[in-house]
């Protein structure tokens, strides 16, 4: 998909001024509320008409104010979803998802019914009526409604922001399986940066109505690392879940790891956060934290007054904070050895 | 016991006939002026938010007096329906008219209560899965606002089985032609010894407006239970 922006809109006193080319199946808008998001992603739809500018998808005009193009948004072939799933209230499961599928010139059809309500697991909801499903089944049938309409083009507007944290990753699952298994190129907008990170390879950054900057949303959560409360947070797949006395232990890429979080059902992403390490310059001898990890520093940034450290522990990367002044006295640079010692509570199951 | 005169049956009769034609032949205008009002802006759009609501602040007399003048011999349309043949003025269909008039904000804000409380995102995705904007107007915006359509017909209905002042002027009193419920009732209050034949017709009418309302209320919370 290739994608190439340069339209403004005006509304009193803020003012979007897009001007882009992405080209990619993974995109990622991010921004804060305000920034112009949800503006741009109802100009990409058809939904707002620019005051100027033009939009390209893979080459055709979707709005040329010079050529006085605009396409309207039925013949765009470009789906929504929503932040709130805004289903037909007056329609059934089946007929909400089949309402674009019925639109759709039958040359586009590749995604049909059944392999969809396969891949989104809403097989037993078809006869339903819409107002009784729960937060995530909603969710998953809107998705799957614009999924079947056939796109070329699929918007996320902040599709997980209604949804409570465990059901969020729940959800991010079905959003990256169906787009992959129908190939579905699609644009992902979030203030999320942990959201950015497991849906998109590039990621567009907004702020006050103009994109800032182009980059892959781990070298964001890196650059964000100083100003964000929470640190940068270590998404790590674990494995193969064991009991191991009062804790639980997982397997890591080749190690093993101690936790106090039981595997329950679902997948076993964890987070981990920057700040909730500890490095040693050499091995401690007694030490409470239940894992201690032998790395290699791969890496040294600076954000602000804190130091980060990209580290290797058995070909696993981590990302570590430091004070800046702490990184001076260990004399820590690339390439040295250090211990890191991470408490088997720091680790949160997402899902 | 009561018994009805043929002419009081017929003004029975001849009311509800004024009130369904009245509502029915109403209910597409209704319902794109209400849709329009929803959601179009253009220029001069208060100009015709005050003339929708015009009939309900003027007097019904004032309205028949105006249809009199547009719709007689020599008024602006009047001439080119009597040119066609058309006679409209003391006939039943002057009576529908009036009614028609007198109810039709009744009916246009109904409905677009309805049609303002549905939300946009809605539309807004009925539009990118492919729809018209008369695929959506069909398919989302009638079945959510069927509500307010059922609320605006029967107040029309029931402001129709009640119109007396314009349907007088515009289409007489005549017994068995356009004599309605409302018009028998006067005329029987005014002579002498009516009031019985009065009371009775009352009775009628309110029992008609009863059934109007409970059909409301009925169809009101059936599709208000749906899920």
């Amino acid at each position: 998909m290739e994608l190439r922006v340069r339209a403004t809109k005006s509304y009193g006193e803020f003012r979007l001024s897009a001007d882009f080319e992405a080209t990619g199946s993974r995109l990622g808008i991010f921004g804060e509320s305000g920034s112009g998001k949800s503006t741009l992603v109802n100009m990409l739809a058809g939904l707002v008409r620019p005051d100027g500018g033009e939009i390209l998808l893979d080459g055709e005009p979707l709005f040329d104010s010079t050529r006085r193009v605009n396409i309207p948004p039925e013949r765009r072939r470009i789906a929504l979803v929503f932040q709130h799933p805004h289903l037909f209230p007056h329609l059934s499961v089946r007929k909400n998802l089949l309402y674009g599928y019925h639109r759709c010139a039958s040359g586009h059809r590749r995604i049909s019914l059944d392999d969809l309500v396969e891949v989104l697991r809403i097989g037993h909801l078809l006869e339903r009526g819409v107002n009784n499903l729960s937060g995530g089944e909603k969710q998953r049938v809107a998705l799957g409604r614009a999924v079947l309409s056939n796109p070329r083009l699929l918007l996320m507007d902040e599709p997980l922001s209604a949804l409570d944290d465990t059901l969020r990753f729940q959800i991010i699952p079905y959003l990256r399986g169906v787009c992959e298994r129908f190939g579905i190129p699609y644009l992902f907008i979030s203030h999320s940066l942990v959201e950015m990170r497991l849906m998109t390879d590039r990621v567009i950054v907004f702020e006050q109505g103009r994109q800032t900057a182009e980059t892959d949303a781990d070298k964001l959560a890196r650059l964000r690392m100083g100003t964000n409360p929470v640190g940068y947070i270590n998404l790590m797949r674990l494995t193969d879940p064991q009991p191991h006395g009062s804790l639980w232990s997982y397997e890591w890429g080749g190690m093993r790891l101690y936790l106090t979080a039981s595997p329950g059902e679902g997948g076993l992403l964890f987070e981990l956060s920057s700040k909730d390490m500890i490095l040693f310059k050499k091995h401690p001898e007694a030490i409470s934290a239940r894992n201690l990890l032998h790395c290699t520093v791969a890496d040294l940034f600076t954000v602000g007054n804190k130091a980060g450290l990209e580290l290797v522990c058995q070909g696993n990367r981590l990302v570590a904070e430091i004070a800046g002044e702490a990184a001076r006295e260990l004399e820590i640079r690339e390439g040295s050895e250090v211990f890191a010692a991470v408490k088997a509570s720091a680790f949160r199951r997402l899902y | 016991m009561i018994s009805f005169t043929p002419a009081d049956i017929d003004a029975i009769r001849l009311s509800a006939k004024v009130a369904v034609a009245a509502t029915l032949v109403s209910l597409p205008f209704g319902f794109a002026a209400a849709y329009v009002m929803s959601y179009y802006s253009f220029r001069g759009k208060v100009l015709l938010e005050v003339l929708l609501n015009l009939p309900l602040t003027l007097p019904p007399v004032l309205i028949g007096y105006l249809l009199l003048l547009s719709l007689g011999k020599k008024g602006w349309l009047g001439q080119y329906l009597d040119a066609a043949g058309i006679r409209i003025i003391f006939t039943w269909y002057a009576a529908m008219i009036a009614s028609a008039v007198v109810g039709f904000p009744l009916l246009v804000r109904s409905i677009r209560i309805g049609m303002e409380s549905i939300d946009e995102r809605l539309i807004q995705a009925s539009r990118t899965l492919g729809a018209r904007w008369y695929d959506t107007l069909f398919t989302v915006i009638l079945p959510l606002s069927f509500r307010g359509v059922i609320a605006g017909s029967s107040l029309m209905f029931g402001r129709s089985l009640g119109e007396f002042g314009a349907t007088i002027i515009v289409a007489g009193n005549i017994p068995g032609v356009t004599q309605t419920m409302p018009l028998a009732i006067y005329e029987y209050a005014s002579s002498p010894g009516g009031e019985r034949m009065a009371l009775a017709l009352c009775l009628v009418a309110i029992v008609l407006s009863l059934a109007v309302l409970f059909l409301h209320e009925f169809l009101g919370s059936r599709l208000g239970r749906r899920d």
